[in-house]
């Protein structure tokens, strides 16, 4: 006897049936991986230490679907070890396989119960009777032609010791599964019959044809050209070929020769379907277009007619559901798909891919009620689709709608992937009239004004932003938010944060230097440069570091901008916001004043046309402090000062009396005197950043980096790019409130540049100055081993300092407690914010959903509660 | 932090034999919070003049932070004020250095400890909330001639103002122990802060050094609750203070904790506020009911003792207040709360949450004020399109009744946090435009106290969705 073959899809939940003894155990280790089989055996012993206590049968069992469960639910072969000879068994598996779309097999071990009865005799561990290998052997038989009603799809029967050891199983790719083919690929929306459309658009898109070789004469087709790209780009169809339009025949034609060829990938519609169902002879009703497809066939001359019907018959029979394309990036299916339903093969999927979300209800116009699955669509594949004709393609969520009417009158249109272009051809006339006007299957009503997109993104799910949250990034693979942490975030955002849409980034927090081993210092760049230069970053750009307080600018060149590409309409140009998310100023009238300035430096320096936008998200430090920090500054800073005055003044006055008069104080006096000089010195550092504002001009805003505009971000430039990008557009031409930023670059291997940079903070810092911030010269720097340096690294001066440390800091014995404190802490989670944010604006720009933006600057703000000293 | 005490009670020297320290020496005394030093700047036989310096050394004052707060961090505890200010690491040092003069105990001058002396004491920056006549309410029902003078913020910035800190003359005539006991509870009295966490120990130096003064002190309420700062410990030292009264103590007007963020008349207008709401809820006949914005949980305090109501589910964003809110439940263990009936879960009523679908009723009690005007929408949207309760009731102040609170400045608002507060006018606009976009009938009243032309303190509206307003 020859080797049996069984081929069996990747995913798939085999059942293996068969009496105790009949080797099923054996068998699934043979076939198997040790993880791919769940034994009941197993489980007994798990929740009860005895692989044969039957009390434990039920906990057993209960265990087994648990683990079954989840392995389907993550798309998992699995096989099922245990004797599955009664229904009730078998019923429970096809149920849970059924309801991951996973198809079920059964493999029955039908081995003579002689052979049975010897293998349970040799086993120690089995004690019982042979009776019971009878009865088992008895409901085996009576199960066996009712395996195909129960819904197991593949059955196979081994009978004997010897065809179980020539048994071979081979794995094959779910039919759906097209994971390989990566494109790229050109998708194309319904067709309807309308083939000379559907040439165009072939035309358009860069497809020639050659005439066929079999043509007419082999009767099976009525076109008789192939096309193909001749840059091997294929061509997708969504379905629904034909029907409704004048060319029915020939379009679906088209499609098979493509196919045929290799030019071309197809999924089936419903439309193809219910003509399939016509094809086999079952009765359908000629409604809606299928009459006029079943008109052309009939005008087949009789002869080739017979031929022609198997042909097409085979061809509709040969498409699967949906296509998973692109390693899972892509999935075409007619009416869409949801996620759980990618790559996986059942009726429901089927019906799904076919006909859309519908439970069978019908509204008023006999039309089904089609649930709007893309609205909850979070999956991280594109699905592109068809079957609902709308007036334009929209993105949404990551999903488009490519039917746009081209049978009512509309356009075919076509996708091109990856490039997410859309091309379209306007339909030669009005070929038929839509039951439900076309306006009315737009999303939300209100298109003119708002994208779907941007309506589906006025609703964010309290589920995506709660709990353990994982969120991935370009520049760390994975980020993770623990709960405590989103907590916080949902408080911190929902209390006081701006709108959601135009919170497209949060800065990250930014480490100091280590601590500097500079007498009486806590900081100073020294240890910044020998940071990088021991993360072999060549050359750095020393910025100087403006003490006010950092401000987000999201600006837009007018208000169609603001609607269009951020949602929101009434809100003004723009908006600024802090670094926790905050509105910047409580009043709109100073906020709309600012960003009007900044708006018009940009468009006096040509940035809008130069930069290709019509929108811009800057990162930039506003001045004066105290404009954000008022009542800090008075609840606490000038407060500790006033105080710190009055009492070290009159302990001062007191002390000198009594040294007067001869006692000896003289130790405390001079050290009474230098805390007050001390105090003094505190309130110096804050009077330098403060000032009153009465009017914008008292406003200072000093942009440092170009974040995104239109369609990109500038994280692939260098700081240096940055700052004279800022200096061309923004404050070289002295525009009202814009203030430059001085900074230097510094080659790390020249210790002349390094010197003079040290030299240049300790002036700065002398005037006063906070001090200066140091980054590697590319925004984004990799060390040797391909890791992300700290962007940036701050580097307080030694009176700023007081500040943040407490007055009397620079005190030797408190100095030296200060030195101990570490910024290993504080720089990952520099590192991680900075990753965060930079996502955030990536997905922006890609106009991926708000979801998935507002998820990344959620992370940076959960990130923010985590314990960190907050003096560095 | 400089305490100068200075007599002119002839021989004024005697002051050093009250105090056990010589005149003629500067003495330094190690204590928790750094060094003492006594020294005497001026001492004559017609004047003299003790100080008191206290160093406070940060480092000690860090490390005492680390151990206390551990995680809860922030800027405030290393640009600090205690180094400088009359607090209570003042009254630790008095009673370490003038231990035997507060007791009234003196060896050589015995007659003069518990003889009344003339005395002057300043001090150089002594903390004070609001206008600093806190400062002579406290002491002149002593006996004292009060002299503060505010310290500017900063004199580089007069539009600042004035800091919250006086420089403080006291005199007196009085046994110099008296005035030590005195300055030992209210220098932190005024303050209002306590470096060391308060116990039960501390009603008894309350008492103790409060003997004879505090009992009939008018403001002794205000002493005993600022020294001890927990109410529960307030309880018992006020109980413990008047035996002889037998008004009890009033829990609620006690809290003096929301007395700086919100201006309210609190307690009786929460109470009534709560009380509305509860019966309209009531009167729903919901079964099901949510707790948008729950906070501290007072009205499902209130609902609970329903049985008409199978679930209810306080939401609340700040995860603080739904602790606080479980313990006032009682809702041990909490958040794994095993009785399905009362659940408490955080949420935001800014994003769609499907566990708040389908309930009965929900109310929205001084919430929407809460929300800068641009996210209120989203709020509207997240209740009414998908929430959709048959009821909603929503509670906010009436602005125009804030002109009545005198304590509430012109144009001021009740609250820090609210970033409006309409009239009657904007609040029903609101709630009909509601009603007619998303279907539901609205009815107003007001909570609390009707004053004729600006109507109650706050307004209620109580919205049913169409399809019910018929059954009703």
């Amino acid at each position: 006897m020859g080797n049996q073959h069984l081929e069996i899809p990747e995913l798939a939940l085999v059942v293996l049936i068969g009496s105790s003894g009949a080797g099923k155990s054996t068998f699934a280790a043979t076939h198997f991986k040790a993880t791919e089989v769940l034994s009941s055996d197993r489980c007994r012993a798990l929740v009860s230490d005895e692989e044969s206590n039957l009390d434990a049968t039920d906990d057993a069992f209960e265990v087994l679907h648990v683990i079954l469960e989840k392995r389907l639910k993550r798309g998992l072969l699995t096989v099922i070890d245990a004797t599955n000879v009664k229904p009730f068994a078998r019923r429970s598996l096809v149920t849970m396989a059924r309801k991951y779309h996973v198809l079920p097999v059964a493999i029955v071990l039908d081995l003579p119960e002689k052979v049975c009865r010897a293998r349970n005799a040799a086993r120690r561990d089995r004690n019982f009777g042979d009776h019971v290998i009878t009865h088992q052997r008895r409901d085996l038989k009576r199960s066996l032609k009712r395996l195909g009603k129960e819904g197991f799809r593949i059955i196979h029967t081994l009978r004997s010791p010897e065809e179980v050891d020539a048994f071979e199983i081979e794995r094959r790719p779910v039919w759906s599964d097209r994971r390989d083919e990566r494109g790229p690929f050109d998708i194309i929306g319904d067709v309807h019959g309308c083939c000379t459309e559907l040439e165009e658009l072939l035309e358009r898109l860069g497809y020639t044809w050659v005439a066929s070789a079999e043509g007419r004469e082999a009767h099976d087709s009525t076109y008789s050209k192939v096309w193909s790209h001749p840059e091997g780009r294929r061509a997708v169809f969504v379905g629904d070929l034909i029907d409704r339009g004048p060319r029915s025949l020939e379009a679906l034609d088209l499609a098979r020769q493509m196919v045929a060829a290799g030019s071309a990938l197809c999924v089936p519609g419903n439309h193809e379907d219910k003509f399939r169902k016509y094809l086999m002879g079952r009765k359908v009703t000629l409604r809606h277009g299928l009459e006029k497809t079943v008109a052309e066939l009939e005008a087949l001359p009789e002869n080739v007619r017979g031929d022609y019907r198997d042909a097409v018959r085979g061809f509709i029979e040969s498409l699967v559901s949906h296509v998973v394309l692109d390693d899972g990036n892509l999935v075409v299916a007619h009416a869409g798909l949801k996620e759980e339903m990618h790559g996986r093969a059942s009726g429901k999927v089927r019906s799904f891919a076919l006909y859309g979300d519908t439970d069978g209800a019908l509204d008023e116009l006999g039309l089904p009620v089609r649930r709007d699955w893309a609205a909850d669509y979070k999956g991280e594949a594109t699905v592109v689709y068809g079957h609902t004709p709308v007036p334009q393609a929209q993105w949404l969520n990551r999903t488009i709608n490519i039917d746009t009417g081209c049978v009512f009158g509309g356009e075919l249109t076509a996708l091109r992937y990856p490039e997410r272009e859309l091309v379209s051809v306007a339909a030669q006339r009005v070929y038929a009239e839509p039951i439900r006007p076309i306006a009315e299957n737009a999303r939300a009503g209100d298109v003119a004004l708002l994208s779907a997109q941007h309506h589906a993104d006025q609703v964010l799910d309290l589920e995506d932003f709660s709990g353990r949250m994982r969120i991935e990034t370009a520049l760390q693979r994975s980020i993770t938010i623990d709960e405590g942490q989103s907590a916080a975030a949902l408080e911190v955002i929902s209390r006081f944060a701006v709108h959601p849409k135009w919170l497209v980034y949060l800065p990250p927090t930014m480490s100091p230097t280590e601590t500097s081993r500079r007498e009486g210092y806590l900081e100073s760049p020294e240890e910044a440069f020998a940071f990088y230069r021991k993360h072999g970053v060549e050359k750095v750009v020393c910025e100087e570091k403006h003490m006010g307080s950092r401000a987000i600018v999201v600006l837009c060149r007018d208000e169609d901008a603001v609607r269009e590409r951020f949602g929101l309409s009434d809100v003004g140009l723009g908006t600024i916001y802090t670094r926790t998310g905050r509105a910047f100023f409580q009043d709109v009238e100073r906020e709309q004043g600012l960003l009007s300035r900044v708006h018009n430096a940009l468009s006096a320096s040509g940035f809008w046309e130069d930069f290709e936008t019509d929108w811009v998200c800057l990162d930039t430090e506003l001045m004066p402090w105290s404009v954000k920090a008022q009542s800090l500054l008075e609840s606490q800073y000038a407060r500790v000062g006033a105080a710190g005055q009055a009492s070290l003044s009159a302990a001062e006055r007191a002390l000198a009396q009594a040294s007067e008069r001869g006692i000896h104080v003289d130790a405390l006096l001079a050290r009474t005197g230098e805390r007050a000089a001390m105090v003094a010195s505190y309130r110096e550092a804050y009077r330098q950043y403060c000032w009153p504002v009465e009017h914008l001009d008292d406003i200072r805003l000093a942009p440092f980096h170009i974040m995104a505009t239109e369609g990109r971000t500038y994280f692939e430039r260098s700081n240096l790019w940055h700052m004279e990008q800022i200096a061309t557009y923004l404050t070289g031409s002295g525009g009202a409130s814009m203030h430059p930023t001085r900074y230097r670059v510094v080659e790390l291997q020249d210790e002349e540049q390094v010197r003079e940079a040290i030299a240049w903070w300790d002036a700065m810092t002398a005037e006063g100055g906070e001090g200066m911030v140091i980054k590697p010269f590319d925004f984004i720097s990799r060390d040797g081993r391909g890791r992300v340096v700290q962007p940036a690294l701050k580097c307080r001066g030694r009176e700023y300092l007081r500040i943040i440390y407490g007055p009397e800091y620079t005190t030797p014995a408190y100095l030296e407690l200060l030195r101990k404190r570490g910024v290993g802490k504080k720089r990952s989670l520099a590192w991680r914010e900075f990753a965060l944010g930079l996502e955030a604006l990536e997905r922006f720009v890609r106009r991926e959903p708000l979801r998935r933006v507002h998820e990344c600057v959620f992370g940076v703000l959960a990130l923010e509660s985590e314990a960190v000293d907050p003096r560095l | 932090m400089l305490l100068t005490i200075s007599t002119t009670h002839q021989p004024a020297t005697d002051l050093g034999y009250l105090l056990y320290k010589h005149p003629e020496r500067a003495q330094s005394f190690d204590v928790a919070s750094g060094k003492v030093h006594v020294f005497y700047p001026e001492a004559s036989e017609e004047r003299c003049t003790a100080a008191m310096l206290l160093e406070v050394d940060p480092v000690r004052l860090v490390r005492g932070n680390e151990g206390a707060h551990g995680e809860g961090w922030t800027l405030r505890q290393y640009v600090n004020d205690r180094p400088y200010v009359a607090s209570s690491f003042v009254s630790v040092a008095l009673g370490v250095v003038f231990r035997s003069a507060m007791a009234g105990q003196c060896k050589e001058r015995p007659e003069l400890a518990t003889k009344a002396i003339d005395l002057r004491v300043e001090l150089s920056a002594v903390p004070c909330p609001g206008d600093g006549a806190m400062i002579a309410r406290l002491f002149e029902p002593l006996g004292y001639q009060v002299e503060a003078t505010r310290l500017p913020l900063d004199p580089a910035f007069p539009a600042w103002g004035g800091s919250p800190c006086f420089a403080v003359t006291l005199t007196a005539t009085m046994p110099l122990s008296q005035m030590l006991g005195h300055l030992y509870v209210l220098l932190p009295v005024l303050d209002g802060e306590k470096h060391y966490w308060v116990g039960d120990a501390e009603v008894d130096k309350l008492l103790r050094y409060g003997q004879g003064w505090l009992e009939p002190h008018p403001e002794r309420e205000l002493i005993a609750r600022r020294y001890l700062k927990f109410r529960g410990l307030t309880k018992d030292a006020l109980k413990a203070l008047r035996e002889d009264d037998d008004a009890p103590a009033d829990d609620a007007r006690i809290d003096d904790a929301t007395v700086s963020e919100s201006t309210e008349p609190h307690v009786t207008l929460q109470s009534r506020r709560m009380d509305a709401v509860a019966s309209a809820i009531v009167a729903s006949g919901a079964t099901r009911v949510l707790d948008l914005g729950c906070g501290e949980g007072q009205l499902m305090e209130r609902l609970r003792d329903y049985a008409q109501f199978e679930k209810f589910v306080g939401v609340d964003v700040s995860y603080r207040e739904l602790e606080r809110a479980a313990r006032r439940l009682r809702l041990e263990g909490w958040p794994d709360v095993q009785d399905q009936r009362v659940v408490l879960m955080q949420g935001s009523l800014l994003y769609r949450d499907r566990r708040l679908a389908e309930f009965d009723a929900a109310a929205l009690v001084e919430v929407i004020e809460h929300l800068d005007p641009p996210r209120l929408a989203t709020l509207e949207e997240m209740v009414f399109r998908h929430m959709r309760p048959r009821t909603l009731v929503v509670t906010t102040p009436n602005r125009e009744y804030n002109s009545v609170w005198e304590s509430l400045p012109a144009g001021g608002r009740r609250h820090d946090d609210h970033r409006f507060e309409w009239t009657r006018e904007q609040f029903q606009g609101w709630g009909d435009g509601l009603a007619e976009r998303f279907g539901y009938e609205v009815r107003y009243r007001g909570i609390g106290d009707e004053v004729e032309g600006v109507g109650a303190p706050t307004q209620m509206g109580v919205f049913t969705r169409g399809e019910e307003v018929g059954r009703g």
